[in-house]
């Protein structure tokens, strides 16, 4: 595959999907068998909850609620819901800021990614980090820092930790296409592969790093480079959030397994700024109205409707109590003090260990066997 | 009781601690068959196999942001780093994402980073630095460094059960040169308690590692009345064992082999100036490297690193001021 021509971003035609896999062992099957019905409705579910908690926050935002900047995912919904519907209560993640949804399926409610946006002391950091920097320890994520990809080598450490004591369980993470111009990027997947980690990394190429578009960013794609380190690559719709829970059911498989990394790369598309402060002025238009008309929650609600036996009215009634629930947690989000100033002097030293808790595991799978 | 060197004792601490506790593991560059540049795991991977003393690639960072992940999943990483200078590499996974993981989120990240620091031996630029003021500008780091064998192997095992992440700087000029009684089997020496090395009531040098060394043999040379206090633990800082000294003698040199500007002697300086002031005989002094990178030829080398006669002559000065 030649790297993407400027920015012109192609859906990957599903027999392509797998490109850059070498090795045979990937059992890569695209089987519509994995998800029941209510599997469905939560990936609808989940993906419109993270587009209207964004929503809602970017209101907060407007109104000066929100110190700082402010980051959303707005268009990649599909991705960190699709990928992080895959693990099972004991896997880990390290999740990114355009990634809100794998919070949501991890079992974090609105009202705390609201208040922590807000600084408020019912956020998972209490005031002590921002907007998207942050993951409920106790649903078994780490936050991301702000230099990128660092989380990619984090989740190896958590995925050796799985190896060395013999554990049945994988680390997922996110980046973008930016953070694999930078040196921890190879780090991560060269040693990853040494080691054979069960780990699955995700790859968001959303065109741009910031403004920076991928022609500048790379020659050969990243997606390219996974069989040079020794393990497979998929390539996937970004889009297409039934693509993305394939692929990475196959990546965690393989992980469980103990068959090593997978690299995925979820083809999408930045639909808002990178921050708030961006209007993005540096993507064509016509590059936008394509990739507004495959929106992945509009795109989905109609599959469910055309190839999966739901009526129009419950894709609807979905919808609205998503929208209810949001506004819901924002009320309780607003409610939410902000911090005592004394906490600032607290907790930069550790006085005893708490081990991470488990997450949600939503696939019927966990629950079903 | 046995015999041991500084560098037999590192090596006692961490099989020690290996040995009790499963979740104990190595990782590092050339560690495992090869037992590490130094030999401080020599023998380890007979022992504790492969899977507890890791061989890494090149990748420093890989090194320490692994050592985190592990960590937050209940593993107790030690990573050496080849050469304390070295860090430089695995720098943003150290400050930006270890130190401030439980401050920004709860989350302890018990790990420790040995640091092989320290010249006196044409190691040259890259390969001499004693970089411990860049860990101490870093808050939710602590930072250790021992002088003598039995707070080398008894200050790594309390840094291996801390639960934060602990950059521990083992001098190279002390690994054979240094050698005591270090107790068997389990040892533990707490952080951030200094120790009285030499007491005296004429003056105090504060100093820790090779400096400690160094004040001993010139306060003996010069048959003084010198108090030599052993800081042991950088971070946290036992102020009231500083404190203590600095009012009963009056007079204070800090003393170490890393550089001048903003290191952990004007921080000493500082304390002592603000708390001490009413007690003090003579302004707060200072030996140190001077604050330029550490050249390789040996007379230049000599040249800015702290020498027995720099010591005794600063020693001398501040008795007589």
């Amino acid at each position: 595959m030649k790297p993407v021509d400027g920015v012109v971003v192609r859906e990957p035609a599903r027999d392509r999907r797998s490109h850059g896999v070498e090795r045979e062992d990937v059992a890569f099957v695209a089987d519509p068998g994995h998800l029941k019905k209510a599997d469905r409705e939560n990936l609808l579910r989940y993906m419109t909850m993270m587009r209207a908690a964004e929503e809602r926050a970017i209101t907060l935002y407007r109104q000066g609620k929100i110190p700082g900047s402010f980051y959303d995912g707005c268009g990649q919904e599909a991705i960190s819901v699709g990928s992080s519907y895959v693990l099972g209560p004991k896997d880990r993640m390290c999740i990114l800021h355009r990634d809100l949804g794998a919070h949501f399926v991890r079992g974090l409610t609105p009202d705390r990614y609201l208040a922590n946006y807000m600084g408020r002391s019912g956020g998972p950091t209490g005031g002590k980090d921002g907007n998207m920097h942050f993951g409920d320890p106790e649903l078994g994520c780490i936050g991301m820092v702000s230099m990128l990809p660092d989380m990619a080598l984090v989740a190896s450490g958590m995925a050796m930790a799985f190896k060395l004591r013999g554990e049945q369980r994988v680390a997922m993470t996110y980046f973008g296409d930016g953070s694999t111009a930078n040196g921890q990027w190879h780090e991560a997947m060269n040693w990853a592969a040494v080691q054979k980690l069960p780990i699955v990394f995700i790859l968001e190429n959303n065109g741009f790093a910031y403004s920076t578009p991928n022609e500048l960013e790379f020659v050969v794609d990243p997606i390219e480079r996974a069989a040079t380190y020794g393990f497979p690559g998929l390539l996937v719709d970004g889009n297409d959030v039934e693509a993305v829970f394939d692929a990475s059911r196959a990546a965690a498989d393989r992980a469980r397994r103990g068959d090593g990394p997978t690299l995925i790369e979820c083809r999408t598309m930045r639909m808002h700024g990178h921050g708030a402060h961006d209007d993005m002025r540096y993507v064509p238009t016509e590059l936008r109205e394509e990739w507004a008309d495959r929106d992945p929650i509009e795109r989905y609600a109609d599959r469910l409707v055309a190839e999966h036996g739901f009526s129009a009215d419950e894709v609807e009634r979905i919808r609205d109590e998503v929208k209810t629930y949001v506004d819901e947690c924002a009320k309780t989000a607003l409610e939410s003090p902000m911090p005592d100033p004394t906490e600032a002097h607290r907790g930069v030293f550790a006085e005893d260990i708490t081990p991470l808790g488990d997450g949600e595991a939503l696939w019927s799978h966990w629950s079903e066997g | 009781m046995a015999e041991l060197t500084y560098l037999e004792a590192i090596s006692d601490g961490l099989r020690e601690e290996m040995r009790r506790d499963e979740s104990v593991f190595c990782l590092g560059e050339d560690i495992g068959h090869f037992g590490g540049a130094f030999k401080v795991t020599d023998g380890f991977i007979e022992e504790f196999g492969a899977d507890r003393v890791v061989d890494t690639p090149l990748a420093e960072n890989a090194i320490i942001g692994t050592a985190v992940g592990a960590a937050v999943e209940g593993m107790r990483p030690v990573c050496e780093m080849q050469f304390a200078d070295f860090i430089a590499c695995g720098f943003d996974q150290l400050v930006n994402v270890a130190a401030k993981l439980h401050y920004r989120q709860g989350v302890a990240a018990p790990l420790v980073v040995r640091l092989p620091s320290g010249g006196g031996f044409s190691g040259g630029p890259f390969h001499s630095q004693n970089p411990e003021a860049w860990f101490l500008q870093s808050p939710g780091l602590k930072v250790v460094a021992p002088a003598t064998a039995d707070d080398a192997k008894g200050l790594l095992a309390a840094a291996i059960r801390d639960p934060n992440p602990v950059c521990y700087l083992e001098h190279k000029g002390l690994y054979r040169y240094v050698k005591g009684e270090v107790p068997e089997g389990e040892y533990v020496v707490e952080l951030g308690k200094a120790r009285v090395a030499r007491e005296g009531e004429e003056m105090t040098v504060i100093t820790y590692g090779s400096g400690v060394h160094l004040a001993l043999d010139a306060a003996e040379a010069l048959d003084e009345s010198i108090e030599v206090i052993d800081l042991r633990s950088l971070c946290p800082l036992d102020t009231e064992t500083i404190l203590t000294s600095a009012r009963k003698t009056g007079k204070v040199l800090v003393a170490h082999e890393a550089t001048q500007s903003c290191g952990v002697g004007a921080e000493v300086a500082a304390l002592v100036a603000a708390e001490a002031f009413e007690d003090l005989d003579a302004p707060v002094r200072r030996l140190t490297a001077a604050d330029v990178p550490i050249p390789f030829s040996p007379p230049l080398e000599q040249a800015i690193l702290p020498q027995l006669d720099d010591m005794k002559e600063a020693c001398r000065e501040l008795l007589a001021y």
